[in-house]
């Protein structure tokens, strides 16, 4: 990259503006997480003062052992799906193990759980479906293909009243998988894999096949390799997004033991409306681990996003 | 990708490579078509329906009974238009101001220039719940610090009840939804940007051009597309507008935060009219469509 191929040289009155107005924005975008975790460890009267509390004066983790002493659910608990056709009275099996913990834990646990499982799902199914659209000439190519894009036009939340009857037609409903089905299925991961499964220089293809490669082979062994950068950027993009989908997840899920992190906030947030350190703990709880996992992964996650837009 | 060999060997390999490609396309295809397609489907279908839980007879077909309803309903012509505010204030506001930032720091050395781009993208990441709580306690009427430091710095003579006040409530969520949408459209912009084509803007510096027709005459014609790309994205998502609806003002007061969205969530999930429901989905979804291919058009001929 050719940095500051103008900065230096000529650091102009409107560079310098540019700089402080620029400063100011992030400090305002910064400050509402600030403004989450440092009230998640204030006091009650230090919330409620209407004189703001700019920095907790004793740290407290009152809030916190509110959260976590609310409800209680079992560790670890999954429907598995479609198996309703295994038990005598037709509902889903479930497992669960593990010792009773807070609610606001299983919460935490579900969400993860829902984010790598769709995350895991969709780079599998949309890598393998992108390679095919991108390399292979096929009956129905087109017809596939412009649904996709049309699909991906539309919005997302429309579908979601058919699915709902859908979902409690195949006994899915209120279960983690209504969530991670539609998800799957939204036509996104497949274009950007598409994008950027063209980047596969057709001869190495061909060279495999001459070699006598299988199909299986060729696929894990060149292609995979080769589009690694979509594959991440994919993951990443599909975890955050999961973790954040709020519609669907109000929509599918509404037992106690099945909520995520986000709802979870939002029932104590309808609750109790006013006590802010209690629902900022929440919050606290549901950005903290996404915003490491970003932090974590984000040279990925730019680089990809800003690849498949451009080739798109 | 030309290949030329004979129609016989060519049918048999044509017939092979569609049975391997949907081989490949078989897992995401039942996805695909299970959870998006289908009820895509029957959310057109549904809507020709009087679909309402509790009645005694199920799905009543109606024709466009539904539609016809629908625009004379006042609510949901008040949402419609609440929508189209959102929409109309928030798309070139976030994309001016994403295309202001990515502008001042995609020369940015490295470590400022990723500072800024992960600062801005936060909103995104810490998700519409947390932010939108966090952003109902700064609003709040006696805890909040927007009232705090209004009345201490004398722009405002009292409290205001923002999120309670039919006049502020609206221009409150915008302002929210602007935090959360220019995130993305800066990450594409600043690598937009960053492959101009640098030659160009050499040579038209040292034939003495000013900055600004630098800026018109070739970036911009250059990240085009991407302008594009971000109109319409960010078009669909302030049409979807919905959590902070839902958990700041549930459509109040009076109406007055009533959107699309949440009005479809209202009906279907608190009514119980699937088919009322399925019926705005349908106009929206037109309207969507609609607007992005002006867009596109629009975009194209430029």
């Amino acid at each position: 990259m050719d940095t500051r191929r103008h900065g230096v040289h000529h650091l102009s009155a409107y560079r310098i503006f540019c700089l402080v107005v620029l400063f100011i924005l992030a400090f305002l975008f910064l400050f509402p997480l600030y403004w989450i975790v440092t009230g998640a460890f204030k006091t009650a009267q230090e919330v409620n003062s209407v004189t703001p509390v700019w920095w907790p004066q004793q740290w407290t983790m009152a809030n916190f052992q509110k959260l976590m002493s609310r409800q209680s659910a079992p560790l670890w608990e999954i429907h598995l799906p479609f198996s309703s056709g295994l038990t005598k009275d037709g509902s889903s099996l479930i497992l669960s193990a593990g010792p009773v913990l807070p609610a606001a834990v299983r919460w935490l646990i579900n969400t993860v759980f829902m984010s790598l499982m769709a995350m895991i799902l969709t780079c599998v199914t949309a890598t393998m479906a992108g390679y095919a659209l991108a390399k292979k000439r096929f009956a129905g190519q087109t017809i596939l293909f412009a649904l996709i894009v049309a699909a991906m036009a539309l919005p997302k939340q429309v579908i979601t009243i058919p699915l709902i009857r859908e979902m409690s037609n195949l006994k899915l409903y209120n279960t983690i998988w209504a969530v991670i089905f539609p998800t799957v299925g939204w036509p996104f991961g497949v274009f950007l894999m598409r994008q950027f499964s063209e980047t596969v220089p057709q001869e190495m293809l061909e060279a495999a096949r001459i070699d006598g490669a299988s199909e299986a082979r060729t696929f894990t062994q060149i292609v995979v390799p080769m589009v690694k950068p979509g594959i991440g950027a994919l993951a990443i993009f599909t975890f955050i997004q999961n973790w954040n989908d709020y519609f669907m997840q109000l929509i599918m899920l509404s037992s106690t033991n099945n909520l995520t992190i986000s709802l979870g906030i939002a029932k104590l947030q309808a609750e109790n409306s006013t006590d802010f350190g209690l629902i900022m703990a929440g919050a606290a709880l549901a950005s903290v681990p996404i915003l490491i996992v970003f932090l974590v992964f984000q040279k990925y996650f730019t680089q990809g996003i800003a690849m498949g837009a451009v080739k798109g | 990708m030309a290949r030329v060999s004979t129609p016989a060997r060519s049918r048999v390999l044509r017939r092979r490579e569609t049975k391997s490609a949907y081989m490949f396309l078989l897992p995401s295809l039942v996805f695909f078509l299970a959870f998006v397609i289908v009820p895509m489907v029957l959310c057109v279908y549904t809507s020709f329906f009087d679909s309402t839980m509790g009645k005694e007879t199920r799905d009543v077909f109606i024709g466009f009974g539904n539609y016809i309803e629908l625009f004379r309903d006042s609510v949901f012509l008040r949402a419609l238009k609440n929508t189209i505010i959102i929409v109309v204030v928030s798309v070139p506001i976030t994309c001016i101001f994403s295309l202001w930032i990515s502008s001042a720091i995609y020369q940015m050395p490295g470590k400022l220039l990723s500072f800024f781009r992960i600062v801005f993208y936060l909103p995104v990441i810490t998700g519409s719940v947390a932010v939108t709580v966090v952003w109902k306690w700064m609003f709040n009427n006696y805890y909040g610090i927007f009232n705090y430091l209004g009345t201490q710095t004398g722009l405002i003579s009292q409290r205001i009840n923002w999120l309670g006040d039919e006049r502020y409530a609206l221009g409150c969520i915008i302002l929210i939804l602007l935090t959360t949408s220019v995130g993305q459209p800066i990450v594409l912009y600043v690598s937009a940007l960053g492959n101009v084509d640098s030659s160009l803007i050499e040579a038209a510096e040292v034939d003495g051009a000013t900055d600004l027709q630098v800026f018109w005459k070739i970036k911009w014609p250059n990240i085009m597309p991407t302008t594009l790309y971000i109109l319409i994205i960010t078009t669909i998502n302030s049409f979807q507008c919905f959590a902070l609806i839902q958990l700041l003002t549930s459509g109040g007061p009076n109406h007055s935060t009533d959107t699309v969205m949440y009005y479809i969530y209202y009906t279907a999930f608190k009514l119980y009219r699937y088919g009322y429901g399925n019926a705005m989905g349908v106009v929206l979804a037109i309207f969507i469509a609609v607007l992005s291919a002006i867009q596109f058009r629009l975009g194209r001929e430029k």
